[in-house]
């Protein structure tokens, strides 16, 4: 057990950027939220899944929405209202709160309910990394059902979604909801007993970015790599080092397509990468070889000072480092890639093992 | 002909162009005043001139606000008031100012009903009573100016608009700031950016209305502009309003100066100083801007600042042998004393160039006891450090002119990778100045534009119009106005029908 302050909110914040690889929503909202929430109600606890006890009843709650939205018409209490929902609906109130996403701005969601209700959150989430779409967590894969599913608007509007044929409709409905509520919304999903969190979700994750927030940090002050000591807290490799010279974005139905083309830089010296995206990082090719693949890791960080680069903020000439991190053994399986592997994005292609060494 | 200025915090300096020609230059130290330091330039430059009739306008870029902001004074009593709810109430106002700059202008802030969603249906309807008794609030707390800001308002402001009547009806001396007039999407930063504002316009007021009457009883009565942070210029009486868009003149007018003494539109300006290596890109004459926020005094705004790349490199950086490594330290300004080619004991940079032939500066005896394979291997450092900053700011990888400016652009050579020319313009000392007389008129704007009821060409050429307009309304001349830069950003994981637009036009003054 541990407790979030202050202070941690900017590690959890840089080192959830890092594991949105590209995608995920800018963290810095998310962080004056948190902090409004821990300055009123105190640091909220964190509890390990080992620590959770059998008849806890521990609900996900996440926003959904367009980033560019939510920095404009800021999301407030709207996750706690979902949460509120929720319980009201099935009857029984939550005992912990839990991330649906660590990757960018919805790894310090569940800080607000948390906070206002009193309860903690547990170090684990539904993604391990930044994914698009709410089907895409591994509860549901595993088979945690997807619905209920309240979403919250501030206006005091709640949608239930009490039933659907599986997590794919419910992200179709959940997302029209959210237009018609003014682009940004929040949600609460259906409690999970401690048994099926311990089975279905990514765990440790919170602590995870929370070290590789601190690792970043205090290499800027002790003026070491970085890039080094991001790796010192998680393995990984770094997959390439150069300069941006090329960039091709488009956005088409929500989501923001492209490539990037790395230029190798010192011992990566005539070499090449490509790496496309959807929002987040999905490929990686050197040369023309894939080395990295969804849902494996692929995080493109500023070269000096760690900071992650998200896909909105990738320009000419930024010299950077591309990590590659394994994805979850969760998202390996059969199942796993079938929902968020290379085919869920529309890529011929079959998933292989990032190399570590 | 026109006379440009340039306050920087050590020296006001002036020049007459007549057209594209320099006629005279001067440079004077800044005034703890401002205005009588920009006064002395004005009658120097124009005292012993039977022409001075032909002068027609005054351009001003200057730090005066800037600094307001940086030593809290000067600053009025300001409230900022939010159209917003029920949403947006968890950050209030003000939420991430420093203490001590909230203190000192009161941290009055105020939600109200009101704000816009993204596609431009309205969060609430204006609340007339509850907006009187804010405004009567806003008096007994001795509030003397208002910044207002709805939620989405760079999409509809007209909720904006109907407050501010409001509020000027109850309280009819308050100087009022719209946001959708200061800042693009992005409410925390837009919020902040129009309360900078809201607190500058008193001291903007003053000084505007003491350079005008310092000016007529000078002998010109002419119209006078200041220098926007976009490189654009806007009549004195626009600044007094919206004196938050003069904060960042100062890097726009110097590149823009540079390039414009080198013939070329389309560059990147390097400017070597003492201490350090600055880099910005010109497309079309315009820097370049930064994709990320800006920070302003400790508070965080979303203007469009130039793109600048700074490195540790200067003519007073000290150089080490065994290994050989060049800065981050600094000689600074007692370059003319610390330095060898001066008596000095220290080895920069500039010993370096002047060891190796490429500058006559001091005694080059006193660096004869440097060898030249070491000065050489100096100076091939030195020139990819340089061209390194050239290309972290280039937007592709094509060559493009350099224009080489500052006092250690002696350290680099005339070949260069990256560059298509270099070029050493003469008069860059007062490039600033330069670039504040040369300046157009413009006009910007950045909106959302729901296409569920028009076409994305129809959205475009309503921010085109708007944009033209806001360049003729600054004292552009409607046929010379031309759109310069269109960018479209599609809103990403909503699968709706918005635009994000963004449009300047540019024009040549009346």
């Amino acid at each position: 057990m541990w407790h979030i302050s202050e202070d941690d909110l900017e590690s959890i914040a840089i080192g959830a950027g890092i594991l949105g690889t590209g995608g995920g929503g800018n963290p810095y909202i998310g962080m004056l939220r948190a902090r409004q929430m821990i300055r009123e109600n105190g640091p909220v606890k964190v509890l390990s899944h080992n620590e959770l006890d059998e008849n806890d009843n521990i609900v996900c709650v996440g926003g959904i929405g367009a980033p560019t939205v939510g920095i404009e018409k800021v999301r407030d209490k709207q996750s706690y209202y979902a949460l509120k929902a929720i319980e009201d609906f099935t009857g029984k109130k939550a005992t912990a709160i839990i991330s649906n996403e660590i990757g960018g701005s919805n790894s310090l969601e569940p800080i607000i309910p948390a906070a206002l209700a009193g309860l903690p959150i547990v170090d684990a989430d539904g993604m391990g990394r930044a994914y698009p779409e709410v089907q895409m967590k591994t509860y549901f894969v595993y088979g945690v059902p997807s619905y209920p599913m309240a979403v919250c608007d501030e206006k005091g509007n709640t949608a239930l979604i009490t039933e659907a044929l599986d997590a794919k409709w419910v992200e179709r409905m959940a997302r029209a909801v959210t237009i018609q509520m003014g682009g940004v919304a929040c949600y609460a999903l259906a409690p999970m007993t401690a048994h099926q969190v311990q089975t279905t979700a990514v765990l440790d994750s919170l602590s995870l970015v929370k070290r590789l927030g601190d690792a970043v940090r205090n290499a800027r002050t002790t003026h070491e790599d970085p890039i080094e000591a991001l790796l010192g807290v998680h393995p990984g490799k770094v997959l390439f080092q150069g300069k941006i010279v090329d960039l091709d974005r488009q956005t088409t139905a929500g989501f923001a397509r492209g490539q990037v083309v790395i230029e190798g830089m010192d011992q990566f010296e005539s070499d090449k990468l490509t790496i496309e995206f959807q929002n987040e990082n999905l490929i990686a090719r050197l040369n023309s070889e894939i080395i990295c693949i969804v849902p494996d890791l692929i995080c493109i960080v500023d070269s000096e000072r760690g900071e992650p680069i998200t896909t909105e903020l990738l320009r000419y000439g930024f010299r950077v480092t591309v990590l590659g991190f394994p994805g979850p053994d969760l998202w390996k399986t059969p199942e796993g890639l079938a929902t968020a592997g290379p085919s869920a994005f529309g890529y011929d292609v079959e998933y292989s093992d990032l190399e570590l060494t | 002909m026109h006379i440009g200025i340039d306050v920087g915090g050590t020296n006001t300096d002036a020049v007459l162009m007549d057209g594209d020609g320099l006629v005279d230059k001067i440079k004077n130290p800044t005034t703890p005043d401002v205005t009588s330091g920009i006064i002395s330039c004005i009658n120097t430059l124009i005292s012993s001139r039977p022409d001075v009739g032909q002068i027609n306008a005054v351009m001003l870029g200057t730090t005066h606000f800037v600094n307001a902001l940086l030593q809290r004074r000067e600053l009025a009593p300001s409230a900022a008031l939010r159209l917003c709810l029920p949403a947006t109430t968890m950050l209030p106002p003000l939420v991430d100012w420093p203490d001590d700059l909230k203190n000192s202008i009161g941290g009055h802030t105020y939600m109200a009903r009101g704000g816009h969603e993204y596609d431009g249906r309205e969060i609430s309807s204006i609340d007339e009573k509850e907006l009187r008794k804010i405004a009567k609030q806003m008096t007994d707390e001795g509030v003397r100016s208002v910044s207002i800001c709805g939620v989405f308002s760079p999409v509809d402001g007209s909720h904006e608009k109907i407050a501010a009547e409001i509020i000027k009806s109850e309280t009819p001396d308050v100087n009022i700031t719209l946001s959708s007039e200061i800042g693009r999407v992005g409410l925390l930063e837009r919020e902040n950016a129009a309360m900078l504002n809201a607190c500058l316009v008193e001291v903007a007021s003053k000084t505007v209305a003491a350079i005008r009457t310092a000016m007529i009883s000078a002998g010109l009565n002419v119209p006078l502009f200041f220098s926007q942070n976009d490189g654009t210029l806007m009549e004195s009486e626009f600044a007094s309003h919206y004196p938050v868009f003069t904060i960042a003149s100062g890097p726009t007018n110097s590149m823009r100066g540079a390039a414009f003494l080198s013939g070329v539109l389309d560059a990147v300006v390097v400017d070597i100083g003492g201490t350090s290596t600055d880099g910005g890109m010109l497309i079309h004459g315009f820097p370049r801007e930064a994709a990320v926020s800006v920070n302003v005094a400790g508070v965080r705004t979303n203007f469009r600042m130039p793109d600048v790349f700074s490195t540790a490199l200067g003519g007073g950086s000290l150089i080490k042998q065994n290994p050989l490594t060049i800065g981050p330290e600094s000689v600074g300004f007692k370059l003319a004393r610390e330095a060898m080619v001066f008596g000095g004991g220290q080895m920069t940079a500039t010993d370096i160039a002047v060891a190796n032939g490429m500058a006559e500066v001091g005694d080059r005896r006193l660096v004869s006891n440097i060898e030249s394979s070491f000065a050489e291997d100096t100076i091939d450092e030195i020139q990819k450090r340089v061209e390194d900053v050239v290309d972290q700011v280039k937007i592709s990888a094509q060559p493009v002119p350099v224009v080489l400016v500052g006092g250690g652009s002696i350290l680099v050579r005339n070949s260069f990778d990256g560059a298509s020319n270099v070029l050493r313009p003469s008069n860059a000392e007062v490039a600033n100045a330069i670039g504040a007389a040369i300046s157009q008129v413009g006009g910007q704007v950045e909106k959302v534009y729901s296409l569920t009821d028009m076409s994305r060409d129809e959205a475009l050429d309503l921010a085109k119009d708007e944009a033209t307009q806001k360049a003729v309304e600054a004292g552009g001349d409607p046929k010379s106005i031309e759109i310069v830069d269109i960018e479209e950003i599609p809103l990403t994981y909503l699968p709706s029908n918005a635009l994000r637009v963004k449009v300047k036009a540019v024009g040549n003054l009346i």
